[in-house]
């Protein structure tokens, strides 16, 4: 997992399997950056994601879920079609912004190029 | 006729997780199965042993165990634990519904479950552990 702050907004580049044996440490590590940054503008990357479950879905409304409480938003960016159908599955899409690749979340959270 | 079994067991460590979906893949490949009955199949798996782990063993040491069968071109698969049990199945397979919100469990693997593969049955009874018996037919290769 990679973090990176451009423009006030927090990038989470995940990366691997996300199921319940990694949800864990995602989880920790996303909450720890969160809480120290006081992100209010949360983007999750999926890129580099291989495989995830509903253990992922989890995590994700989880985050989403923290982040409103702090007044924020939080999106999603480039999951590959089998990650998509189990976030279509949930309903996720309905309160949470999908974006196919990383820049055009970046641009339509900032409302600038990045 | 293609007929064909396995039968793996292994301990209900979350580490396990992964090797649960590999071996059933590594399996299926006789099948020639598309990148998306593959996905679909390890999705479904690792859900089912999910469960075995989380509920059937509530996180302390148990056994998961898991059968494949293939006849033609059809698979069943059976997860296995000798867990907890369910009290009431119907209510466990309601999408959304986790006996678990605390462990920010999303409450959507029997809906994974069910969406991924043809059908799911789940045999369970209270202190008796659980069989979650699903099945999928692949695209022929005739």
């Amino acid at each position: 997992m990679d973090f990176d702050t451009r423009k006030e907004t927090l990038i989470i580049k995940l990366s691997g399997e996300l199921d319940h044996h990694s949800a864990e440490e995602v989880r920790n590590h996303i909450d720890d950056k969160i809480e120290r940054e006081k992100s209010i503008k949360v983007i999750m990357d999926f890129e580099n994601v291989t495989f995830m479950d509903s253990s992922g879905i989890g995590v994700v409304i989880g985050r989403y879920k923290k982040i409103l409480s702090q007044g924020g938003e939080i999106s999603i960016a480039s999951a590959t079609d089998n990650i998509k159908r189990v976030f279509e599955l949930s309903g996720i899409f309905k309160i949470i912004k999908y974006y196919k690749n990383l820049d055009d979340a970046f641009k339509a959270v900032t409302g600038v190029g990045k | 006729m293609r007929e064909n079994r396995m039968r793996v067991e292994f301990l209900s460590r979350s580490l396990n997780e992964s090797f649960a979906r590999v071996a059933v893949a590594a399996f299926v490949s006789q099948l020639d199965p598309t990148i998306e009955e593959i996905s679909d199949v390890k999705t479904a798996v690792s859900e089912a042993v999910t469960n075995a782990i989380i509920h059937g063993y509530e996180n302390r040491e148990g056994t998961v165990a898991i059968e494949a069968i293939i006849k033609d071109s059809e698979l069943t698969l059976t997860i296995i634990d000798e867990g907890v049990g369910i009290r009431d199945v119907k209510k466990a397979m309601e999408p959304l519904y986790t006996s678990r919100p605390d462990l920010e469990r999303s409450g959507m693997g029997f809906t994974v479950m069910e969406t991924f593969m043809d059908s799911l049955v789940v045999e369970s009874e209270k202190d008796h552990g659980t069989k979650v018996i699903m099945k999928k037919k692949f695209r022929s290769l005739d």
